[in-house]
């Protein structure tokens, strides 16, 4: 492996940057790819695949055997609102892999006492967002149903590109929501991705369902994902079916 | 947030041979390119080994670990890279194995 692939790898790893090495097996030559780089012809389709998908293994393309290791960052999930949902969100979304950490600048909802074992925040989101903001394989989800927590951390993850936005209220909550938003500068087409109500319509009612359909809405959007990378936005091929919407 | 959230910076194996690099020290990288049945490890999963036989990383459940540990010796040595095959178990034909009964091909190659 060449020294400076390794090291420009690992600094993509590090930046929470998808990047694929690409190793030719015949004469070991190696290059590292990121997201969004152009690459033509087999090798190219190939990449972009490995990209949707994550899955690293070999390829045939231009008579050599290429051996593509995907690097993508593990998604995660920022949590605005130390609530009763976000206790039952916790422990699933640990084990489904996608870590979770909560903020909530009132530091009666977020105590350790609460939330055993999780990152927890007990500041303002301006305040952590400045120092770890949010990104494409990040998904945000806004709990607290109080615009003065949620809006600034909405608007976040709307510019981040987070790969979820999901907020929590009715649609007449939502309404309102939505001319705040554009008051603070949010364009429509941005407005419209974030899912309100939150979660898949699994018709949860108790604290825990909702977490349910959160986790499950979460996950849905991570695996169809559409990379901004590709100038013509390609949607992920490899969705796989889902048979739980009651 | 914190390093340790996104990468356990202290058991990555990529991030460990960098810094094996940058204090001087040769290096092996084995990385799984294939599997075939029940595998251990996934494909991209790596192994990094120093001069000293020091290792960070797996590419199978432990079987296979001591056999691409003594290949990365010699691809350290000669710095041609190999690639290593395990099948299952089979006293007459396999010194190693893999006793989950899956096939895995192993990609050893230096760093530099």
């Amino acid at each position: 492996m060449d020294p400076y692939a390794l090291k420009t790898l690992n600094a993509e790893r590090r930046a929470r940057r998808a990047a694929i090495l690409v190793t030719d097996l015949g004469d070991g030559r190696d290059r590292i790819v990121r997201e969004g780089d152009q690459v033509a012809g087999e090798l190219g389709t190939a990449i972009a695949r490995a990209f949707r998908s994550g899955n690293s293994g070999s390829v045939e393309a231009e008579g050599r055997t290429f051996f593509l290791n995907a690097h993508l960052p593990q998604p995660r999930l920022v949590v605005i609102g130390a609530v009763h949902i976000s206790q039952a969100l916790a422990p699933m979304a640990r084990i489904a892999g996608y870590p979770l950490e909560i903020i909530d600048p009132r530091t009666a909802f977020a105590t350790p006492d609460r939330f055993p074992d999780v990152v927890l925040h007990a500041e303002w989101p301006e305040d952590v967002l400045k120092r770890q903001p949010l990104d494409s394989y990040t998904a945000l989800a806004a709990v607290t149903h109080d615009p003065k927590i949620d809006d600034f951390a909405l608007k976040a993850g709307l510019d981040a590109n987070c790969f979820y936005v999901g907020a929590l209220g009715s649609r007449k909550t939502h309404a309102k929501r939505v001319e705040r938003l554009l008051a603070l500068g949010a364009s429509a087409e941005q407005i419209a991705r974030i899912h309100a109500p939150i979660g898949l319509d699994i018709g949860a009612a108790s604290p825990a369902e909702i977490a349910v359909a959160i986790l499950a809405q979460t996950i849905s959007a991570f695996r169809s994902r559409v990379l901004d990378a590709s100038a013509s936005r390609v949607q992920v091929d490899a969705r796989p079916s889902v048979g739980v919407v009651a | 947030m914190s390093d340790s959230i996104y990468l356990d910076e202290a058991r990555d194996p990529l991030i460990i041979a960098e810094g094996w690099m940058k204090e001087g020290k040769d290096v092996a990288i084995a990385t799984v390119v294939e599997t075939w049945g029940s595998a251990p490890r996934p494909v991209g999963s790596h192994l990094v080994i120093d001069a000293d036989g020091n290792f960070h990383g797996s590419v199978s459940g432990g079987c296979v670990e001591g056999a691409v540990v003594t290949e990365a010796m010699d691809v350290i040595g000669s710095g041609k890279a190999r690639m290593m095959e395990f099948g299952v178990a089979d006293e007459t034909a396999w010194q190693v194995g893999l006793s989950c009964g899956g096939r895995i091909k192993v990609y050893v190659e230096r760093l530099g």
